[in-house]
């Protein structure tokens, strides 16, 4: 069953030789969006290979927590797809697309019926049905949970479909570019590292499915793991795809704040879903002041906003935080209910918060800005790409409700693997240009020719820190252009980034190529945030402070020309009258 | 502010990390390295402090830093813990850092693990009940046993500490694939049973319940009572009970 030996690989530091391995539809990424689009591709008969950057089964998704909103109407009968449409735009702040929001709170209830045939076991209601519990802004309770383990539970789930299926993949794995075909123009392949070696591998693919995530590592008070370093943007901006909102940074209102070590890690809306309370160091219960009708309840991007000015104003406590509080439900339905809080806080800060408040205060969270993707493909502007789940924009708009992402991955992970299977059977194999390979090769492998160069780790926390100064929940022109010029600094500092010691598994190395995609995924986030001159949602600017929906009923598109980066606005597509007749502000 | 407390603060810790490549045991050492201390420090942030000021070649394989991935598994003072759970403080001196001894070793504390894929995939899958009335009902009293098994993470620290599977690799799928297959054994909603292959597969007989597996898991999960040996319950009752052995006989289904 096992076999105990793992040979040393010997590989030279310019040694530009790789494998070649050949698939119809490759994965990249092995979250929920990735392994849903996996499982549909395989069963629609194409030649499916998943690739992922860290261990198999622990990608992002698996810290999400609160649940899946879809509108099944087990608790709450008058749901329906129809208010959660409208909820999705609403408080998208019309940003969003609305096919995308159709075609979401329509089939997501498919998916989570879908998801328990899988074999995920959902909290119950008293008769049996799938339970589902109140989140912010969501018009009914909506999000069908397993405790405060959702995510987890929906990974293994999919995980175990995928091993299950045996659909082939192989863990840590390093993408590093994406080839077009130089004469059609269509995705050809791909190129990565084999982590645990060092080898390259070059993917000859008909299609690649981005499912990489967002880049909240770029932060650094965040409730991203190691993962969100934005790699799939900067993959499909090189590629020549479009990237859009990049300005719209979701901040979820409360994240740890002690000890250092976890700052910024997610304190789930479900706590509040749950009855939780949040006041400041007065003891005032401050949400009534900011959204009377909502209090705990409101969109993510107005408790997050209430809950920095707050602290800024001088309320939060001696540690910058405000009280989150949920002891009055008692023990037994706190570790029944938030059984990963309850141990989070006691193991990490030494609080019960069945008899203590937690400190709280927001962390940067989702990016709803990403790849411009078609709504009913989850294709791109590149044939052959696709990107689904948060490397995507479209369905979120300018705030994400809660609940909204996990649904996505598996709505849109279902939909890019169909369309990349039909693909498939319609296209030919494209070439990969040596040349393209050996300019790829020559770049990837230069950080082990810059000796005594930039540490890339200390570069990661550099970028976290200009970042999270100035490009912020309440942003200003000075600060965006003050933080874009120490990212540009930084940029510069990067390309003497050197990776130290062997091949194999060298994070120094890894690190590094995702130094290059943070600093190119800042750039666009900053240009995009100045080129948007008002107040929407997540994106807050203290000298536009208004929402301005003459002029900025627009998504901001960025994409490669001539080798520049360019930028133009695009009209936000209208619904049409039926639909646009569910919208309830 | 943090920047005062670091000045105000003298304290220091003391880290022994393994270093090496693969099966090459001419590559092994140990590295000592004296980091700072901070308020509420864990491992991993002593490890990563390590890789941005003193040497960016060391390797340490790690994603969440909160306890919910399961990849930062490593060996601290002899005892398999997640680096990103473990307070420095829990240690008084020098605090020794080395890669699980179950797996194949890549590079300083970073082992193999892929192994365990192949042995999850000999697992029989969930299979749900045909006919079942869609949406399926069933209550949350249904769900609590299984719900326990899928806290787990899959960071294998029950594997790294079993000597059963230290000793008997060939022959045993170790503690987290037990609770993998409990997991489906307790749902609801499953038609199969895993008994012949836990028995005649799996090796479950190997385990003689010294109870180490469930005392290391950062999840809490019981995994001796409430996984092995439920499922070693289960073998018994299909193959050593006499009503169920004369029954399968007369039916054939043996």
């Amino acid at each position: 069953m096992w076999s105990k030996e793992s040979p040393v690989i010997k590989i030279s530091d310019d040694d530009a030789t790789y494998e070649t391995i050949t698939c119809d539809v490759l994965i990249v990424g092995a979250g929920g969006a990735g392994m849903r689009a996996a499982i549909e591709a395989f069963d629609h008969g194409a030649k499916t290979l998943i690739v992922c950057k860290t261990l198999m089964g622990k990608a992002h998704t698996v810290m999400a927590e609160g649940g899946i909103a879809a509108a099944l109407g087990n608790v709450d009968p008058k749901d329906s797809w129809e208010v959660h449409f409208s909820d999705t735009i609403v408080e998208g702040q019309d940003l969003s697309n609305w096919r995308m929001a159709e075609i979401y709170s329509k089939e997501v209830i498919d998916r989570v019926y879908e998801l328990e045939q899988y074999g995920t076991l959902f909290d119950r209601t008293a008769d049996g049905k799938i339970m589902q519990r109140p989140f912010g802004a969501h018009t009914y309770r909506r999000l069908c949970y397993i405790g405060d383990r959702t995510g987890l539970e929906l990974i293994r789930t999919l995980e175990d479909q995928v091993l299950k299926r045996n659909i082939p993949f192989i863990d840590e794995v390093e993408v590093t570019r994406i080839f077009r075909d130089p004469s059609s123009g269509r995705v050809s392949g791909a190129l990565g590292i084999r982590n645990k070696t060092g080898g390259l591998l070059l993917f000859k693919c008909k299609v690649v499915i981005l499912g990489t995530g967002g880049s909240g590592r770029v932060y650094q008070v965040t409730s991203n793991s190691y993962e969100s370093t934005g790699d799939g943007l900067a993959l499909a901006y090189r590629a020549g795809a479009e990237l859009m909102d990049m300005e719209m940074i979701q901040f979820h209102p409360t994240g740890m704040i002690y000890p250092e070590g976890v700052r910024g890690l997610l304190v789930t809306e479900a706590v509040r879903g749950e009855g939780g309370i949040l006041t400041n160091v007065k003891g005032e219960r401050f949400m009534e002041r900011y959204d009377p009708k909502r209090k705990e309840l409101s969109a993510r991007d107005v408790v997050a906003r209430s809950i920095y000015t707050e602290i800024v104003e001088g309320r939060g406590n001696e540690n910058g935080a405000v009280y989150l509080d949920i002891t009055q439900k008692g023990p037994d339905y706190i570790k029944k209910k938030l059984p990963s809080m309850y141990t989070q806080f006691l193991e990490f800060a030494g609080v019960d918060i069945t008899k203590q408040k937690m400190e709280v205060a927001p962390t940067v969270h989702y990016q709803m800005g990403g790849v411009r993707v078609e709504p009913e493909t989850a294709g791109t502007a590149v044939p052959g790409l696709y990107a689904a789940g948060e490397v995507a924009c479209g369905l979120h708009g300018a705030n994400r409700l809660g609940g909204n992402s996990l649904g996505d991955i598996l709505v849109f992970g279902r939909r890019a693997g169909i369309a990349a299977a039909e693909y498939v059977k319609s296209n030919q194999p494209g070439t990969v240009s040596e040349k393209d390979i050996a300019e790829e090769t020559a770049r990837m492998l230069s950080p082990f020719k810059n000796k005594n160069g930039a540490n890339p780790f200390a570069l990661k926390a550099k970028i976290a820190a200009v970042m999270w100064k100035y490009v912020g929940i309440v942003r200003n022109e000075a600060d965006l252009n003050e933080g874009l010029r120490e990212i540009l600094v930084i940029a510069e500092e990067a390309k003497t980034v050197e990776a130290r010691g062997p091949r194999p598994y060298n994070q120094s190395w890894f690190d590094s190529l995702q130094v290059w995609n943070m600093v190119l995924d800042c750039e666009i986030m900053i240009r995009s945030a100045l080129r948007r001159k008002e107040s929407r949602g997540a994106h807050t600017r203290s000298d536009y402070p208004k929402k301005d929906n003459e002029n900025w009923l627009v998504n901001i598109i960025t994409k490669e020309k001539d080798g520049r980066m360019t930028q133009e606005l695009v009209p936000v597509p209208r619904p049409p009258a039926e639909l646009a007749a569910l919208i309830k502000e | 502010m943090s920047q005062v407390e670091k000045t105000e603060s003298k304290r220091e810790v003391k880290l022994r990390v393994f270093r090496g490549m693969g099966n090459d045991p001419s590559t092994y050492r140990y590295d000592t390295f004296t980091v700072p201390h901070e308020e509420g420090m864990v491992v991993l942030n002593a490890i990563h402090y390590i890789q941005s000021h003193f040497d960016s070649s060391l390797s340490a394989r790690w994603n969440c830093k909160a306890g919910r991935c399961g990849s930062c598994s490593a060996e601290i003072n002899e005892l398999p813990r997640l680096m990103c759970k473990t307070p420095v403080d829990k240690f008084e001196g020098e605090i020794t850092v080395e890669p699980m001894k179950a797996f194949p070793l890549v590079r300083d504390l970073a082992t193999d693990v892929t192994e365990n894929w192949d042995v999850g995939k000999m697992i029989p899958p969930f299979t749900p009940k045909k006919g079942a009335k869609e949406p399926w009902t069933f209550y949350q009293e249904d769900v609590e046993r299984s719900r326990e098994m899928r806290k787990c993470i899959e960071c294998f620290l029950c594997q790294d500490v079993c000597h059963v599977v230290r000793e008997h690799k060939a022959d045993y799928i170790g503690p987290r694939w037990v609770v993998k297959a409990a997991s489906f054994d307790m749902h609801p909603m499953d038609s199969l049973n895993r008994a012949d292959f836990m028995k005649d597969k799996a090796g479950l007989g190997y385990c003689n319940i010294t109870k180490c597996c469930q005392e290391i898991c950062p999840e809490h999960i019981v995994i001796t009572d409430d996984a092995i040996i439920p499922e070693k319950e289960r073998v018994v009752d299909r193959r050593y009970d006499p009503l169920v052995w004369v029954y399968r006989k007369l039916r054939g289904s043996e």
